[in-house]
């Protein structure tokens, strides 16, 4: 635990420890660091190479598996990609997230610049009723919601079903509602630390509540609205929960939670799981690879500037 | 939505009072709920009336929608030639909605509330039975005066619900029979075994060759349920069982106790480690020749892809116990086939569709596909059968009794995950604890229900 | 579902940070000057209520009033087939059954219970200690902290896949390594090999390592943020006065980090409470992975639909999961700003 002094602490530190000891005990730090990130590629690296390897010459002999040599090739990921239909999932995903991420950021702007820049006799229950259904596990309310659903109507070009459930409308629905007390939060701690005479100047400039939000604090939030749409893709792309629940058709399902409707064929042949969740897995991982800035901002936003 | 949407806001956004706003939207709710169930559910008219459905179609042929739960590659392919077949004899298309199996199920409840297809894949049995009893399919009574000829009494009462009416199509059933690989028992010389002292005899010869005797994966919680179902019928006989399905005897009762008894007795010759494996993975066990046996629906065979493997695999029933049952040869061999949704908008296509299915023509189509089940009509012309499906008719016919299946033959929320799934479950996990602690919390949560 | 906790942090992390801002001199407190709601003209006043009464409305609409009808469902029996006509006022039966009959139950909450506790006591601290050691500015700490948050952006039902490779009875990675390492071969010898989620006893253990792979990168991440907001001068503070690294640690930064210390133990709670998509699909929270989340969604799907007592099942969630919710709101609501 020694070995947890902060660089900077260690420099400022008046009597400056030897080289020599200071270099050994990084190398521990290193092997302790590299050991864990190894153990923790592994899960994935296992996975790719299962997925690369076919079927007859892993599952079908003794030690298959643990086997080296044999045949690599892409024909699992051929064959998850189209008798998965993936593509076709992966739309689906696409239709539930933008319209999603769009809602989310646009109505949580709007409280986040409601409550930040005008004072209301209930902000604070406003942001209390927020978090707190935030924090609720989605569980407590399916059950009512899920008859909700099928209760509701909805008009025919939104619903062609006229109800709520089985519907892209219906997630895209519960996602905003989920989601909208974090991005409200995060916004709204963003939208305090804009300079107050910017607004100001845009009221004396006789501009309306609205064109102060939409036309000059908005777009000063880009880089906020773009960690969050970083994050919030992740999140709605990953979720599982509210598309097995509230789908029924099966080519409707988002590629996640198309997953777990796969056939049969998938849970018996390995080699054609770990190629079909490495697939699913891919957007995410490419997303946090190149905006791996975005997303780490996003986690952090607000945290760092007070 | 409006309505409601102002009927809210005005409660529970304006009114300061928590339990007020509480109030206002539950009631909203329960209204919304009690307004969609009490839309009127179109009633097929049993007369053949030559118009389209309810809902005029706009096109002269309207197409049948199709809820399938035939998600395996095998069968969906099999239906696929299925629906084409009725499509060409008929020239009504129908759309197929394919969800997956068990899915397919979790969801039904909703989905025949909600906008189903017009007909669906279903079972036979007390799950037929429930959802006519519900409201939720509709009387093909009608479809039945022509195509009654072609099904035998037994099937015929399968497809009647508690009303008298029929409410179902059978399309094809399959028996539970221990299914191994001919070259398997040629290579070692085993021979099939018609008592238990020579199964097990068999099964100790197969552990020492190497073998799991029986393949078994309970992962999914409803294989078990035909272990207990066959071991059941052998000790105390056919009428006892349906009796106890229907909640007329008791889990309590010494006899049931008996029954996991054997069980346990008998579990060395199952794969030890049941509950990490599906069907499917017990199934390639049997397959890859890991294990001897595997007892199971002859759905299994739907695991080999491999022609000539299909070709190898052959079955028998499950070995006499030496009881007064004996003689009964009762098995399970539950039916699978069709109902048609109360909800349907083109009925008459539905009804079509139904009558298309009951014919021996679309169960040999289907069965050509998938060589696993046999056609439920009778008189099929089974000269286009495998020797396997041969078999399966023989065993079949020559049964004195036939059950569906445990969760087909009792209260589907007693069968499901939160009752039978989980008690066989927790049996298989520790099948040497205390059975009557173990059955009387059966019987008690059976009472609930 | 991981979603949510994740979000927590953050948007806790935002007020937290502030609070901890005050601590700092260097961030000046803010002055306020909201304007007042009343000097607006009627039309923007009715801009503003449409900005925050739209979204408030769907957020009440979809998540309260589905948790206010859980707790009355609660008290009722119904199967889901038909309107209220058919829903019956059965009193406490359902938790009477629910504490005395329903068999998964009390295993449900044990299990989560043992989950919170293994996030609690091992996943969450490992989380720290490596954001700790990472904000030490090592070389490569970039990429260490890439690979370990990596599982991070994998759904949980994801991570239920990949390691179900890992776990598998005949063709898992654990199984054969061991295979290899004794010298058997499992084909002749059934049983050797290790039933990592089939068998009661250890399966929950088994997920729980795959559910921290991924949470042990969550947390780091929040708190390295956490930890890079820290000024400097403090640490420099604390070296002058002698203080050795653990001693800073312990006693300078980590009271400091109070309020992102919250955030992280309400995750935590949360996510344990919220875990469902990785036990499902493994096996649909059977045998051993019962948890009260897997056990609402089973007796809300079927044929059979047990609406009421799923909903008192809801309602123990709800109860669990209240505690935390206040305590995080008291604390974040009281460094907000008024």
């Amino acid at each position: 635990m020694t070995a947890n002094a902060t660089p900077v602490a260690r420099a400022a530190a008046p009597v400056a420890s030897p080289e020599k000891k200071k270099q050994s005990r990084h190398l521990g730090t290193h092997f302790f660091l590299t050991v864990i990130c190894i153990t923790w590629l592994f899960p994935l690296v296992w996975a790719v190479y299962t997925a690369f390897r076919p079927y007859s010459e892993t599952g079908a002999n003794p030690r298959g598996y643990f086997s080296v040599g044999g045949a690599y090739n892409f024909d699992n990921f051929l064959k998850a990609w189209k008798d998965a239909e993936l593509f076709q999932h992966f739309l689906d995903t696409l239709i539930v997230a933008i319209p999603a991420i769009i809602l989310i950021l646009f109505f949580a702007s709007m409280i986040a610049f409601a409550v930040s820049r005008y004072s209301f006799r209930f902000n604070i229950a406003l942001l209390m009723l927020f978090t707190a259904g935030n924090l609720l596990p989605q569980q407590v309310v399916i059950t009512p919601l899920y008859r909700m659903y099928l209760a509701l109507p909805m008009v025919s070009p939104i619903s062609d079903n006229g109800m709520w459930y089985d519907q892209f409308f219906g997630l895209i629905m519960i996602h905003l509602a989920f989601q909208l007390g974090f991005c409200t939060f995060v916004l709204s701690n963003y939208f305090k630390q804009v300079p107050r005479e910017i607004n100001e100047a845009a009221v004396v400039d006789g501009a309306s509540v609205w064109r102060t939000y939409w036309s000059v604090l908005l777009p000063l939030a880009r880089p906020a609205l773009a960690a969050l749409a970083t994050l919030e893709f992740t999140w709605i792309y990953n979720d599982f929960f509210w598309g097995i629940l509230l789908l029924t058709k099966g080519w409707k399902f988002p590629v996640t939670s198309a997953l777990n409707n796969l056939s049969g064929q998938f849970f018996t042949d390995y080699n054609l799981l770990a190629a079909g969740s490495l697939i699913v897995a891919l957007p995410t991982l490419i997303v946090y690879l190149v905006l791996q800035k975005q997303f780490v901002a996003g986690l952090t936003l607000g945290s760092t500037k007070g | 939505m409006a309505d409601l949407g102002q009927r809210l806001s005005r409660r529970t956004v304006l009114k300061s009072g928590a339990a007020v706003a509480a109030l206002g939207g539950v009631s909203a709710f329960i209204a919304a709920c009690g307004g969609s169930t009490s839309t009127p559910a179109p009633t097929a008219a049993p007369t053949a009336a030559p118009t389209a459905g309810p809902t005029a179609a706009p096109t002269p042929v309207a197409a049948v929608t199709f809820g399938s739960n035939y998600s395996d590659d095998v069968p969906k392919k099999a239906m696929q030639a299925v629906v084409d077949a009725f499509t060409k004899k008929t020239g009504i298309p129908v759309t197929v909605n394919t969800v997956e199996h068990g899915k397919f199920q979790d969801s039904i409840n909703a989905y025949l509330q909600g906008t189903p297809d017009d007909t669906y894949t279903w079972f036979a049995g007390y799950r037929m039975r429930f959802f006519a009893a519900q409201g939720l399919a509709t009387d093909i009574s009608d479809v039945w005066s022509t195509i009654g000829a072609s099904y035998t009494d037994a099937f015929k009462t399968a497809s009647t619900g508690d009303d008298g009416k029929q409410y179902f199509v059978p399309f094809y059933n399959y028996p539970w029979v221990v299914i191994y690989r001919k070259s398997v028992f040629a290579a070692k010389g085993y021979t099939v075994p018609a008592t238990i002292a020579d199964f097990t005899a068999l099964g100790d010869k197969m552990k020492k060759d190497g073998l799991i005797p029986l393949a078994f994966g309970d992962k999914d919680g409803w294989p078990a349920m035909g272990t207990f179902d066959i071991i059941n019928m052998r000790m105390n006989g056919y009428d006892f069982h349906i009796g106890l399905m229907a909640g007329k005897e008791k889990w309590t009762d010494p006899k049931v106790k008996a029954v996991f008894q054997k069980w346990a007795d008998l579990l060395p010759y199952f794969d030890p480690q049941p509950l990490g494996k599906t069907w499917q993975d017990a199934a390639k066990d049997m397959i890859d020749s890991k294990a001897g046996m595997y007892f199971l629906g002859t759905f299994a065979g739907e695991q080999a892809t491999d022609k000539t493997v299909h070709d190898d695999l052959d079955f028998f029933p499950f070995p006499s116990f030496g009881t007064a049952f004996d003689a009964e040869k009762a098995i399970d061999a539950p039916i699978d086939g069709f109902m048609v949704s109360a909800k349907a908008k083109n009925v008459d296509g539905a009804k079509a569709f139904a009558e298309f299915l009951a014919s021996g023509e679309a169960q040999l189509v289907f069965l050509a596909s998938s060589p696993n089940n046999v056609a439920a009509a009778k008189g099929v012309d089974t000269a286009s059968y495998s020797p396997f499906q041969k078999k399966m008719a023989e065993i079949i016919g020559g049964a004195g009794k036939i059950a569906q299946f445990l969760d087909r033959d009792t209260n589907p929320a007693f069968a499901g995950a939160n009752g039978m799934q989980g008690f066989l479950q927790t049996f298989l996990g520790n099948p040497t604890g205390d059975l009557d602690k173990f059955l009387s919390g059966i019987q008690a949560f059976y009472d609930t229900l | 579902m991981s979603e949510f906790a994740v979000t927590q942090p953050v948007s806790s992390t935002a007020p937290s940070a502030s609070a901890g801002g005050a601590v700092l001199p260097t961030t000046p407190a803010k002055k306020r000057r909201r304007r007042k709601f009343s000097v607006l003209t009627r039309r923007d006043r009715l801009t503003l209520v449409f900005m925050v009464g739209v979204p408030a409305f769907i957020h009440i609409f979809l998540i309260w009033v589905p948790t206010v009808a859980s707790i009355i469902l609660s008290f009722t029996k119904w199967n889901g087939v038909g309107g209220i006509e058919k829903i019956q006022w059965i009193g406490l039966r359902n938790y009477e059954v629910l504490k005395d009959i329903y068999q998964p139950f009390w295993p449900a909450v044990q299990h989560n219970f043992i989950w919170l506790g293994t996030f609690l006591f091992i996943a969450t601290p490992l989380g720290m200690l490596i954001a700790v050691i990472l904000d030490r500015n090592l070389r490569g700490s970039r990429i260490y902290q890439s690979v370990l948050y990596m599982p991070v952006v994998l759904s949980l039902a994801i991570v239920g896949f990949i390691w179900q490779l890992i776990y598998a009875p005949g063709s898992g990675f654990i199984n054969n390594f061991l295979d290899v390492v004794t010298g058997s071969t499992k084909w002749t010898t059934p049983g050797t090999a290790i039933d990592w989620l089939g068998n009661h006893d250890l399966n929950l253990w088994a997920v729980l390592v795959a559910a921290s792979w991924r949470h042990v990168g969550y947390i780091m991440v929040l708190y390295l943020a956490g930890l890079k907001s820290v000024d400097n001068t403090l640490r420099e503070a604390a070296a002058i006065d002698g203080a050795n690294a653990r001693q800073t640690f312990f006693r300078v930064i980590f009271p400091v980090l109070a309020p992102i210390n919250v955030v992280i133990l309400v995750v935590t709670v949360i996510e344990s409470l919220r875990a469902f998509d990785i036990v499902y699909v493994i096996n649909k929270g059977l045998n051993g992975l019962e948890l009260l989340s897997v056990l609402i969604t089973t007796n809300l799907l079927g044929e059979a639909s047990l609406i009421g007592f799923g909903s008192s099942i809801a309602v123990v969630l709800l109860l669990i999961s209240i505690g935390p919710i206040i305590f995080y709101l008291y604390r974040t609501m009281r460094e907000q700003p008024e």
